[in-house]
């Protein structure tokens, strides 16, 4: 039990979060939370550098909004629709991007999104520059008023958790073990008779899913599909949110994109607001030289040293 | 007088072919430099769009502050940036000796953020036009096309470099070195080559190649703050296409992708922002070492 009671302390905080802060700044830091956390899963403990995770994180914010506003389909259908697409094109991109190692993979990802963002700029169910405005919230399970921010807030906390509980169980699931032995020594993980490409492409089409839930999820919250979403700087943020949080930790991630969400809030307002591609970029300078193992890496760390 | 080649008037169709054909020279340094920095820093250089940016502002920038023109230019810019290049080698890449190769990508995304990012702060992301030398104005109408020289010196001068490119590895002493480095730093480091500088080296010239492109753009495309970052995108997929292994393997699969994506404008403009990496896919399907890459 000891080992849980940091999340159900986290859990805890997020429920009674939003009687002190704006929901809607919550909700937003929830999505990327999750978006992150499904990225960690194919960087983190996969080994895999994807750049295209905009693609799946921003393309299932285009469907969801299109199946709930032309469709008119229940909130959760959209959502759960958004990902599943999102899923497929996860397995579209993983299975030409899997053919390659390292960096090419990391290359081949970035252009595969780059291409998905063209066609998607282009398509005329987007609204192009102007994206999918005045997406319709629903309601939840046909009964729950979304309208009303508080109840939004309590459902994206209830997909936040049962993405990131997915996600944990991926991770220490024999599935994840051999996930993590591919990427600690792909050669060995091979001789022993492991086929290293089916897992690869799993853990790829899980983490677009749960980066497709997450976006799904977004388009509700805002309203709004666009295309900032699907922009190749989202796939480097996404990046820069696990790193900075913690590659290959569980809660890493999720404390990454709070960091990041919070920091992108905080300068919009202020003077710097026109820096913030910027700041992003130093930040992400200042980890790779310097901070590798992330803020919960670095802490976990500390501990270990300490006991 | 020609006819019309299969409906379209063959002024459109050349015209088109001339446009790839620039565009697949700036494709082929482009991914010319990445294969240099690549082969002796084991980074792929996410910067590499935002230094070819920098080129021409350096381009402009000599223009407004030193009064020197695009010849000048030509061969001051790059040496302007190349020094840049060997500052961020020597300060930043070095000390990710010995760190999974994944980080040099990030960290050379990061420093592309804050070029561009600084760069738009400072000009703005709208164009500033940049004419091209007298001596090169005008054109020559050749029958069939008009051909405006300065286009025509885009590619003369690309496929110069890149001949140049491929002599100084092949033929020379240090073009050995370089390529020995590639192959085995530590025993080329064992036989007393200094091996940390042909790496700054190796880095500068290909981020030098970068800034070359990027006064040849400087003309055409306007100076913009944000005229790599699509770019580079492409030129990612050409590398993937062509595999990093040879300096022939770059410049024909980077000429030949810019002729595919002209000739697309003309028969199915809709797809032209995406037949590259289209190509891309089928060869990743095909043959996934690229053209010219072994397999890895």
């Amino acid at each position: 039990m000891k080992k849980y009671s940091g999340y159900l302390i986290a859990l805890g905080l997020l429920m009674l979060a939003p009687t002190m802060i704006y929901p809607v700044f919550l909700m937003k830091l929830l999505c990327f939370a999750l978006f992150a956390s499904a990225f960690n899963l194919i960087l983190g403990y996969g080994g895999l550098l994807s750049f295209g995770h905009a693609a799946f994180f921003g393309g299932a914010s285009y469907i969801t909004g299109h199946a709930l506003k032309v469709w008119g389909l229940p909130t959760e259908l959209g959502i759960l629709f958004g990902a599943a697409v999102a899923g497929l094109m996860g397995l579209a991109i993983g299975m030409l991007a899997i053919r390659r190692h390292g960096i090419y993979f990391a290359m081949i990802t970035l252009a595969m999104a780059q291409m998905a963002y063209f066609l998607f700029v282009s398509s005329p169910f987007t609204g192009g520059e102007n994206g999918l405005q005045g997406v319709p919230r629903g309601t939840a399970l046909g009964m729950i008023d979304l309208q009303n921010d508080m109840s939004m807030y309590y459902f994206v906390l209830a997909i936040f958790v049962i993405g990131f509980l997915i996600i944990a169980r991926t991770v220490h699931s024999p599935f994840g073990q051999v996930l993590s032995a591919i990427r600690d020594n792909e050669d060995r993980a091979r001789s022993l008779g492991y086929d290293i490409e089916r897992y690869k492409l799993l853990a790829f089409v899980i983490s677009a899913t749960l980066a497709g839930l997450a976006g799904g999820t977004k388009t509700v919250v805002f309203q709004l599909a666009s295309l900032t979403d699907v922009h190749w700087h989202m796939s480097g943020e996404v990046v820069l949110m696990t790193l900075l949080g913690g590659l290959g930790t569980i809660a890493g991630p999720a404390v990454g994109a709070g960091i990041i969400i919070t920091l992108q809030n905080y300068l919009a307002s202020g003077p710097l607001a026109a820096w913030v591609p910027v700041v992003l970029g130093v930040i992400f300078v200042i980890c790779v030289l310097a901070f590798r193992r992330g803020v919960v890496g670095e802490l976990r760390e500390l501990i270990k040293r300490q006991f | 007088m020609l006819t019309d080649l299969l409906g379209f008037p063959p002024q459109v169709l050349f015209g088109q072919l001339l446009l790839g054909l620039i565009n697949g020279a700036f494709y082929a340094v482009l991914s010319l430099g990445l294969a240099v920095i690549f082969g002796l820093l084991n980074i792929v250089n996410f910067a590499h769009g935002a230094l070819y940016m920098l080129g021409a502002f350096a381009t402009l920038g000599l223009m407004k502050f030193l009064g020197i023109g695009y010849w000048g230019a030509l061969i001051l810019a790059p040496l302007v940036v190349g020094i840049v290049g060997i500052v961020i080698e020597r300060l930043l890449l070095r000390r990710l000796a010995g760190v999974d190769h994944l980080y040099g990508l990030l960290l050379t995304f990061g420093l592309a953020l804050v070029l561009e990012g600084t760069f738009v702060k400072l000009f703005g992301a709208s164009g500033i036009p940049y004419s091209p030398p007298e001596q090169l104005q005008g054109g020559v109408n050749l029958g069939f096309m008009f051909l405006p020289w300065y286009r025509g010196w885009v590619v003369v001068a690309s496929l110069i470099v890149c001949a140049a490119t491929w002599y100084l590895f092949e033929r020379t002493k240090i073009g050995a070195y370089l390529r020995a480095g590639t192959e085995n730093p530590r025993l080329l480091q064992a036989f007393g080559v200094n091996v940390p500088l042909l790496t700054t080296l190796a880095y500068g010239y290909g981020v030098a190649l970068a800034a070359f492109a990027g006064v040849l753009a400087a003309p055409i495309t306007q100076v913009n703050p944000l005229m790599g970052s699509n770019l580079i995108i492409v030129v990612f997929a050409v590398v993937v296409i062509g595999g990093m292994g040879s300096i022939v393997g770059a410049v024909v699969t980077g000429l030949a992708m810019g002729v595919i994506e002209g000739l697309t404008k003309v028969f199915w403009p809709e797809a032209s922002s995406t037949v590259i990496f289209l190509v891309m896919a089928i060869v990743l399907v095909l043959r996934p070492a690229g053209l010219f890459g072994k397999a890895a």
